[in-house]
C-alpha cells in the first residue's frame, strides 16, 4: 500500500506507528514495515511516537520524521493516554529532546478541535493555548484534528481564528473527519483562511471509533478531486490514487469511502 | 476570505425527496407510503415539498400515482408542495388534482435536453412557455430548474454562459425561482463560483437556488461556497434519496440531515427540526429497505443520539 502511494505524487505518507502492540496490534509490526518500505527521495515518512520508547524505536528502524499526539480535551486524554494534558506534554518534551538531537522533525497533532466524545463542546482557546505549547516545544507543524468529525464549517472558522492568533498558519494543518458529511465543507473554509496542509485517507480507511458503522478519514481522492476543481496544485496524479484506494480495498475486502472513486467506477 | 457575515441568515430549504429522490429509486413505493413520508416531512418545518411529478406513467412508473399522493396528502399551512409538469397538459392534470405550485424542468445541454425529453432547449422552453402562461393567468406560482448547470453526462463541459442563458429565459418567461442543478455532481467550489458568477448576472441572486448532488462528494462544499456568493435557497432529499442514474452504485441527491448539520453549524435559520428529518428519513429507510445516504443520520444512530 505504501509503495503504490509512493507512487502518486503524495509527498507525505504517514507509515506506522511505534507504540506497544499490546494497545494498537495493527501496528506491531512497525518495524518490519519501516524498514520495507520503498523511501523514495523527496517523500516523508513520518511516524508516529508516543513516548520516548517508541521515538528510540522508530529512529532505530530508520525513521526520518516523527509525529506526536496531543489533545483539546482533559477527559480524550484521561481516557486515551491515562494522563492529563499537563503530564502528556511532559512526556512529549523528552521525545522533542532527543528530536532536537537527533535533528529529527516533529510533527504534532492535536486531538479533539472541533468536539470531543466525552467532554462535547471545546472551547477555541482551549484548542489555541495546546496548540501554542506544542509549537513552542518544537514541533514544525500542528495538525488540528476534528476527531470524532461534529465541526461545521461554522466550528472551523472560529477554532481556526484562535489558533492563528498563537501559531501562524503556515505551521498549521487540519485532519477533518467525515462522520457527519462535513469533512470538504470543512476543510474549504481552512483552506479559505490560509491553511495549506490537508491530512486525508485512501479510500476513506479508518472508520469512527466513537460510533459504530460510521466513517472517519476524509477520502484523499475526494480531497483531490475538490483541490483539482479549484485550480490548487498538489502534485498527487488521481488515477494512481484511485488505483491505490481499489487495491487496498480489494485486499481489505470492503467498500471504498470515497465517492470520486464509487462514481469513476461506471458498468 | 469571505466574511461570515457575509452569509444569509435564513435559507429555505426545498425538499425534493418526495419526488426526485424517489424517482431514482429502484424500489417502486406504495402510495401509502408515499404520503406518509410526505406527512412526516410536513411536520419537521420544511417550507417546501417536492410531492410528485404529473409525467405520463409510461416514462416515469415511479410516479404513477401522482393524483392519489396529490390529493391524498396533508396539506399543512405555510408549507409549499409543489409539482412537476413537463408541459401543458401535465399541468393541467396537476392543477384539477389540487397542485398550488408547479416546476419546469430545463436543461444547459443540448444533448441532456435530447436524451431526456426528446426535443431541444429552444422546444422545450416553448412548451415550458405554455405552462407558465396558464400559470400566470391561474396565480399559480412556477419554479425552473436548469439541469447540468456544472456538467453533463454526455457533453461532458457545460459553459457558465449557457446556464445563464437558459436561466434567463426561464425567469424572463415568469419562474420565480431558478433551481441550479448539478445533475451528476461532478462540480466542485471552483466551477460552482464560475457558473454563479454568470448566472447572477441575468437573474437577481434572490431568485436562484442550487441543487448539488453528492456522486463526488463535493455537495456540501459547492452548497457552501454558493451561499457564500449570497444564495439563500437550496435543494436536497431527505436520507439522500436517489441514485444516480448516470453512475452505476454511485450517490445522487444531497441529503437533507447533512446539509441541515452544516447550516446549523454556520447558525443560519432554516426553521427546520433536524431530529424529525432524521426520524422521516429512518421511516423512508426501513420502508425502502435500505441504508440512509445521510452521514449525519449514520452516524447519530450510531452513537445513540437517536
Amino acid at each position: 500500500l505504501i509503495n503504490m502511494l509512493s507512487e502518486t505524487g503524495l509527498q507525505v505518507i504517514e507509515a506506522t506507528s511505534f507504540v506497544s502492540p499490546k494497545w494498537v496490534p495493527q501496528m506491531a509490526d512497525h518495524t518490519e514495515v519501516m524498514q520495507g518500505i520503498n523511501k523514495l527521495p523527496g517523500i516523508s515518512y513520518p511516524v508516529l511516537t508516543p513516548n520516548l520508547k517508541g521515538f528510540q524505536a522508530a529512529v532505530a528502524a530508520g525513521a526520518k520524521e516523527v509525529s506526536i499526539f496531543g489533545a483539546a480535551s482533559e477527559l480524550f486524554t484521561k481516557k486515551n493516554i491515562n494522563c492529563s494534558i499537563g503530564e502528556s506534554l511532559e512526556r512529549f518534551e523528552e521525545v522533542m529532546k532527543a528530536a532536537r538531537e537527533g535533528s529529527i522533525p516533529v510533527r504534532g497533532y492535536v486531538s479533539c478541535v472541533l468536539g470531543c466524545p466525552y467532554e462535547g463542546k471545546i472551547s477555541a482557546a482551549k484548542v489555541a493555548e495546546v496548540s501554542k505549547k506544542m509549537y513552542s516545544m518544537g514541533c514544525y507543524e500542528i495538525s488540528l484534528g476534528d476527531t470524532i468529525g461534529v465541526g461545521t464549517p461554522g466550528s472551523m472558522r472560529e477554532m481556526l481564528a484562535a489558533v492563528m492568533k498563537e501559531v501562524p498558519v503556515g505551521a498549521l494543518a487540519v485532519h477533518c473527519h467525515d462522520t457527519y458529511g462535513q469533512a470538504l465543507a470543512n476543510i474549504l473554509v481552512a483552506l479559505q483562511m490560509g491553511v495549506s496542509v490537508v491530512d486525508a485517507s485512501v479510500a476513506g480507511l479508518g472508520g469512527c471509533p466513537y460510533a459504530q458503522g460510521a466513517s472517519g478519514n476524509v477520502a484523499t481522492e475526494d480531497l483531490v478531486y475538490m483541490l483539482n476543481g479549484l485550480g490548487i496544485h498538489t502534485g498527487v496524479d488521481l488515477q494512481k490514487l484511485m488505483d491505490t484506494g481499489t487495491f487496498i480495498c480489494n485486499a481489505l475486502n470492503r467498500r471504498t469511502n470515497s465517492k470520486v472513486s464509487q462514481a469513476s467506477c461506471r458498468l | 476570505e469571505p466574511q461570515a457575515s457575509e452569509l444569509p441568515e435564513y435559507i429555505k430549504i426545498v425538499e425534493v425527496g418526495p419526488r426526485d429522490g424517489l424517482q431514482n429509486e429502484k424500489v417502486i413505493v406504495p402510495t401509502d407510503t408515499k404520503i406518509e413520508l410526505i406527512n412526516q416531512l410536513s411536520k419537521t418545518g420544511l417550507p417546501a415539498i417536492e410531492v410528485t411529478s404529473f409525467v405520463s406513467s409510461k416514462w416515469v412508473p415511479q410516479m404513477a400515482d401522482h393524483k392519489e399522493v396529490m390529493r391524498g396528502i396533508e396539506r399543512h399551512p405555510g408549507v409549499q408542495y409543489p409539482v412537476l409538469t413537463p408541459n401543458l397538459q401535465g399541468f393541467h392534470s396537476a392543477i384539477a388534482a389540487g397542485a398550488t405550485e408547479v416546476s419546469v424542468f430545463g436543461a444547459a445541454s443540448e444533448s441532456f435536453s435530447k436524451m431526456n425529453i426528446n426535443c431541444s432547449i429552444e422546444e422545450s422552453l416553448e412548451k415550458f412557455e405554455e405552462v407558465t402562461k396558464s400559470a400566470r393567468n391561474m396565480n399559480i406560482p412556477v419554479r425552473g430548474y436548469v439541469s447540468c448547470a456544472l456538467g453533463c453526462p454526455y457533453e461532458g463541459n457545460v459553459v457558465p454562459e449557457k446556464v445563464a442563458e437558459v436561466s434567463k429565459r426561464l425567469y424572463s418567461m415568469g419562474c420565480y425561482e431558478i433551481s441550479l442543478g448539478d445533475t451528476i455532481g461532478v462540480g466542485t467550489p471552483g466551477s460552482m463560483k464560475k457558473m454563479l458568477e454568470a448566472v447572477k448576472k441575468e437573474i437577481p441572486l434572490s431568485a436562484l437556488a442550487v441543487h448539488c448532488h453528492d456522486t463526488y462528494g463535493q455537495a456540501l462544499a459547492n452548497i457552501l461556497t454558493a451561499i457564500q456568493m449570497g444564495v439563500a435557497v437550496v435543494d436536497s432529499s431527505v436520507a439522500g434519496l436517489g441514485g444516480c442514474p448516470y453512475a452505476k452504485g454511485a450517490t445522487g441527491n444531497v441529503a437533507t440531515e447533512d446539509v441541515i448539520y452544516m447550516l446549523n453549524g454556520l447558525g443560519i435559520n432554516t426553521g427546520v427540526n433536524l431530529y424529525a428529518v432524521m426520524e422521516a428519513g429512518n421511516f423512508i429507510c426501513t420502508a425502502l429497505n435500505k441504508k440512509t445516504n445521510s452521514k449525519v443520520a449514520q452516524a447519530s444512530f450510531s452513537t445513540g443520539t437517536i
